[in-house]
């Protein structure tokens, strides 16, 4: 068996694209309104995402022949939600500030529906390796989204790139310019929006590929 | 043979694999599935574990939870002391950060040692007594009991400044500061507030610096207002004076926790600082 074989290299890369959790699943919309107002936190987010999820699709992936059929489900969010409470605390313990930062993501990320649909849809049938490509995979397509809104509701909402002004200042119309933020970008309902354009751009550009 | 069953015309026929159309009714072989003998199968096919018996799912269960119970009990006691211990350096550069002290640099533990001295307000006979219990990290129920803690210290430009910590109610969970006003309790030094957990990029934004910054160098009382003057207004709304502060775009709510909090904690200590 081959480290990266298609299989594997598929896994890995088609929810980048074809199959983005986001553009194409539409799962996780919950969280990408939540976080995407500013860049940072929407990295924060989608590289925490991509961390549990591939853990969590590396452990019911090794679980995955001893697991009773019916209370699946419950197994699953077990071992997810004892993962990100583990993982809180060593944050805690040993890098407390970036524990302050990942306070509110903790919640959201037990409850990202893209953990739970991977871990049924993938790890329940698939090998340890496959099962964490694709935990990385989905964190992955999911982050780039999360990106994409975070950078047009930041610079257009607030004129700011990670926090740093790169509108000049001089172009606003309190300084004599003619240029204003737009205060919807700032509301979560805008990212809604955004997202819809994200995914209309998607399905049109992989139109024919399907 | 096998036996094949339609679901078009709903009839059974034998044969040796799947056809490609009912002998019956013509249809398509995606409409015709394979029916099993009843008994025949199950048994064959089993191998290894049964993963569907009521025993199994209630001891796996059971094991599951108590194996998960045990690791994060462990977890959580094994990290707890450092995890305290972090969490009171945090508390301390809070009270730091609103002396104008950057708590990034400075060696937090040090320089509260140095400059800050905790103490109670004692109502009663309008006296400050020295506190000498363990250090708080929280000061909500402390104020609600009416043990009111104050902080004498010297601030980071070497003024002589109290430092008050409140607490309050954000959209989504508790907020708390802390608010460094100068000697003759009338001018706010400086804040430093932090939530449990607001809307990140919105009502999140009232733990950084620039907002708490607005809050420096302005009066705690004003003409015309009872009380505590010093508030949060909607960002853009017209002033009545300098101690309207302005909100967060897009989280009026948690603009509005931010107010409630400063003129309800500012309130439990009005004996404080209306004396002289």
């Amino acid at each position: 068996m081959k480290l990266f074989s298609d299989e594997n290299k598929a896994a890995f890369s088609s929810p980048l694209n074809l199959n983005n959790p986001v553009t194409v699943q539409v799962l996780g919309i919950c969280s990408a309104l939540a976080v995407t107002s500013q860049l940072k936190p929407a990295i924060i987010m989608g590289l925490s995402v991509t961390v549990i999820t591939a853990m969590s699709n590396l452990v019911i992936s090794l679980l995955r022949k001893t697991i009773p059929n019916r209370i699946r489900i419950i197994v699953q969010l077990v071992v997810v939600a004892a993962l990100v409470t583990i993982v809180s605390q060593l944050l805690k313990a040993f890098v407390y500030d970036v524990s302050v930062q990942l306070s509110v993501y903790v919640g959201l990320i037990i409850t990202n529906c893209i953990l739970m649909g991977r871990l049924e849809a993938f790890a329940m049938q698939n090998g340890p390796w496959a099962s964490t490509l694709d935990g990385i995979g989905n964190g992955l397509g999911y982050a780039w989204v999360l990106v994409v809104v975070g950078f047009v509701r930041e610079l257009f909402g607030s004129g700011k790139l990670f926090d740093y002004q790169v509108i000049p200042d001089s172009w606003y119309v309190a300084n004599g310019g003619w240029y204003m933020n737009n205060g919807m970008m700032v509301m979560p309902a805008m990212s809604l929006i955004i997202v819809g354009c994200v995914i209309w751009a998607h399905r049109s550009i992989n139109k024919e590929e399907k | 043979m096998a036996k094949f069953k339609c679901n078009i015309c709903g009839q059974t026929f034998e044969a040796d694999k799947m056809p490609d159309k009912c002998p019956i009714c013509q249809a398509d072989s995606s409409h015709i599935e394979e029916v099993h003998e009843p008994g025949a199968e199950p048994k064959a096919k089993k191998k290894g574990l049964d993963t569907s018996g009521n025993v199994y799912t209630i001891c796996y269960a059971a094991v599951m939870v108590i194996i998960v119970a045990f690791l994060l009990a462990f977890v959580s006691s094994s990290l707890s002391s450092i995890q305290n211990a972090n969490v009171e350096n945090d508390t301390k550069g809070q009270i730091l950060t609103a002396l104008g002290y950057d708590k990034a640099t400075v060696n937090v533990g040090e320089v509260y040692e140095q400059n800050v001295k905790d103490s109670i307000w004692d109502k009663e006979s309008m006296r400050m007594m020295p506190y000498e219990g363990k250090f708080k990290t929280s000061y909500g129920s402390a104020i609600k009991s009416g043990e009111l803690h104050v902080f004498t210290a010297t601030a980071a430009d070497g003024s002589k400044a109290y430092v008050i910590p409140v607490t309050g109610r954000g959209l989504w969970g508790g907020l708390w500061g802390y608010i460094a006003i100068d000697q003759n309790k009338q001018t706010v030094l400086g804040t430093y507030f932090y939530h449990e957990g607001e809307t990140a990029g919105l009502g999140a934004l009232i733990g950084d610096r620039p907002f708490q910054e607005q809050f420096i160098g302005k009066p705690l009382f004003a003409e015309g207002v009872e009380g505590i003057a010093l508030t949060v207004v909607k960002n853009g709304t017209p002033k009545k004076g300098e101690y309207e502060i302005d909100g967060v775009t897009g989280a009026t709510l948690t603009s509005n926790g931010v107010a409630g909090m400063i003129q309800d904690g500012l309130g439990a200590y009005i004996t404080f600082i209306n004396y002289k």
